[in-house]
């Protein structure tokens, strides 16, 4: 399923398929000790950065491991049935599921529909792709603060059409919830809009043509000839959307602190707050990193299997 | 900087920019007279507010961040209250970007360097493992971020890189490797073995090859990820948010982030905004020269499926 546009991706395949020459491989199977040089440095921090980390979260999954004591013994499955206990695993599962959800249809569908709108080349929509692509230039941290003084009652640009109207931005649990939401749109739409371009791009002009010539509508264009040759695309960017979003932190950290009455906390905010914050417990934190690892293993092969399975229909 | 999604310099991106203008003529010509411009408004009046909707919060910011406010350090008149405020911050702002600097910087030359030497393996070379580390290196991607950062606090302890910015641009850089090695083993593939081949018989080795043939030819996939690294480091909240609990050593986001709460509570909103100017200026002047490096990181098919 792969995006394929690029004349990288293209070249990419057809060097790796090449058949090398019997000269070539004589040069190259002389030099695996040199190739292993180079390859060194990534396979040290994948090692130590990457695959000695993930053996020691499951490992203090399983033991009694405070923030400041270190591993204090086996404390399995003790931790994972404190971590389903929390009083707010279960609200912040159901949470993040309803915000991943949104999130997705939104940004899949804004991005798509921006795609189209500035599709053509122009100067004008040239202008257009630059000013939806800014706002991805920032971090999520930057633009969560941004927000957080817009939506301000006090210093905010609708502080005071908001105060006639009794409403606030981040003052009732839908209210936090939508204007997380127009946040995430506001920083994310112009990356979708990219990724749906270079799908766009993809599909052949004589393929237009054809429905062009058989007399189809926009619309009819659009719903038989786009959206099926899109799948490719519209498959990648909902995993990466909901892979993003089931792992929303930085939003909620800075933008609704959780509240109000803990009401947007996500489940990675509860994996923060047990390790760092009150309880300081590295042991239920690690179990729930293990449940948040293991959930999104599955609900990315349910994805990709039902994208596939679309796609060869 | 306008007509930046097809790179001219490369083959396929550049093929639609000439079907699209193809398209556009078949079409009957639109705004030629008064009914077409009448048609199209809708369009422009559509698309002005959309972007408007997307520039409007940091043109307010930035222009916000010098206007008077009640509550903050330029209560009347326009000024640069709000960035002395800033600049008095605890430690001081010059502190927090010294700190962000440095990790960006270090992160973007590892990225770099370990990219640059990783892609070349896996690009021109065949060894025993070969297959099994790219696969890791990938899956990376595969694994959430918290799921990382509870482990590594606890292994950056044991080595003594608690608290300590070297050890965040460590594991940040880690988190870059998934897509920068990806993309430079696309950008060695790319390049024709012939040309290593020249140089070796000129009496090169694989090393001097790299450096004088091979860098110059790759220069274009060094500079997206380069990009890549130093926007996601400098605008990295969460590794220094775990990794970093000496007040000194906080990067500019989570300072900026920790500032809002100071004043007894009082937010002081100025401030704040001044800060997101000082994060995103950066950033988005980066991004505006860089543009087109930006978008050929997406063309490269690095984020395929």
């Amino acid at each position: 399923m792969s995006v394929s546009v690029s004349s990288a991706t293209t070249s990419a395949t057809s060097a790796t398929s090449r058949p090398a020459g019997p000269r070539r491989r004589g040069r190259r199977s002389g030099s695996a000790l040199s190739g292993w040089l180079y390859a060194l440095p990534t396979a040290l921090f994948v090692v130590f950065l990457f695959l000695v980390p993930l053996v020691l979260v499951f490992q203090m999954s399983g033991s009694d491991w405070p923030l400041l004591g270190g591993n204090q013994g086996v404390n399995f499955p003790e931790n994972y049935q404190k971590a389903v206990d929390n009083r707010f695993f279960v609200d912040s599962v159901i949470f993040t599921l309803k915000y991943t959800v949104l999130a997705t249809v939104l940004l899949i569908g804004l991005g798509l529909g921006l795609g189209l709108l500035v599709q053509e080349s122009s100067r004008w929509k040239g202008l257009l792709r630059t000013s939806f692509l800014i706002p991805s230039a920032l971090g999520l941290a930057s633009a969560s603060l941004l927000f957080y003084v817009i939506y301000s009652p006090i210093a905010g640009p609708f502080a005071e059409l908001t105060k006639s109207w009794g409403f606030t931005f981040l003052g009732t649990p839908d209210a936090a919830l939508w204007s997380t939401l127009f946040l995430i749109v506001w920083r994310f739409a112009g990356f979708y809009m990219l990724l749906m371009l270079v799908g766009l791009q993809g599909i052949p002009d004589e393929v237009y043509e054809a429905a062009r010539i058989d007399g189809a509508s926009r619309w009819q264009t659009f719903r038989d000839v786009t959206i099926p040759l899109l799948k490719p695309t519209l498959a990648l960017t909902t995993v990466m959307c909901v892979t993003g979003s089931l792992l929303a932190f930085e939003q909620f950290y800075i933008l609704t602190k959780g509240g109000p009455d803990n009401s947007t906390i996500t489940i990675v905010q509860l994996i923060y707050s047990v390790a760092f914050q009150g309880p300081n417990n590295l042991g239920v934190a690690g179990a729930l990193s293990v449940i948040v690892l293991a959930a999104l293993v599955v609900i990315n092969i349910v994805q990709i299997r039902a994208f596939s399975k679309k796609v060869e229909d | 900087m306008t007509a930046t999604i097809e790179p001219t310099t490369e083959p396929a991106a550049s093929a639609p920019a000439p079907r699209a203008a193809a398209r556009s003529r078949r079409r009957p010509q639109k705004g030629v007279s008064l009914g077409g411009i009448a048609l199209r408004m809708p369009f422009w009046v559509l698309t002005s507010a959309l972007a408007i909707i997307f520039l409007y919060p940091l043109i307010w910011t930035a222009v916000s961040s010098v206007a008077p406010l009640p509550g903050t350090n330029q209560t009347d008149g326009w000024g640069f209250g709000n960035y002395v405020t800033l600049a008095n911050y605890q430690d001081g702002i010059l502190q927090y970007i010294g700190n962000s600097v440095f990790v960006s910087l270090l992160t973007v030359v590892l990225t770099l360097g370990i990219s640059l030497l990783g892609g070349y393996a896996f690009a021109r070379f065949d060894f025993r493992g070969k297959n099994v580390l790219f696969l890791a290196t990938i899956a990376i991607l595969m694994v959430p971020y918290a799921t990382l950062l509870i482990p590594l606090y606890v292994l950056l302890n044991l080595v003594g890189l608690s608290n300590s910015l070297v050890g965040v641009a460590l594991v940040l850089t880690m988190f870059q490797l998934p897509f920068s090695t990806f993309m430079m083993r696309i950008a060695f593939e790319s390049i024709p073995r012939e040309l290593d081949e020249a140089g070796m018989v000129d009496g090169c080795n694989s090393w001097t090859v790299l450096w004088k043939v091979l860098v110059p030819a790759v220069k274009p996939g060094l500079i997206t990820v380069g990009l890549f690294a130093f926007l996601a480091a400098w605008n990295d909240f969460m590794a220094p948010l775990i990794l970093i609990n000496d007040s000194a050593r906080m990067t500019l986001p989570l300072a900026i982030s920790n500032l809002r709460g100071q004043v007894q509570g009082v937010v002081d909103y100025g401030a704040t905004e001044a800060g997101v100017v000082v994060l995103a200026l950066p950033c988005i002047v980066l991004f505006l020269i860089l543009q087109r490096h930006y978008v050929r990181g997406f063309m490269s098919g690095a984020f395929k499926g």
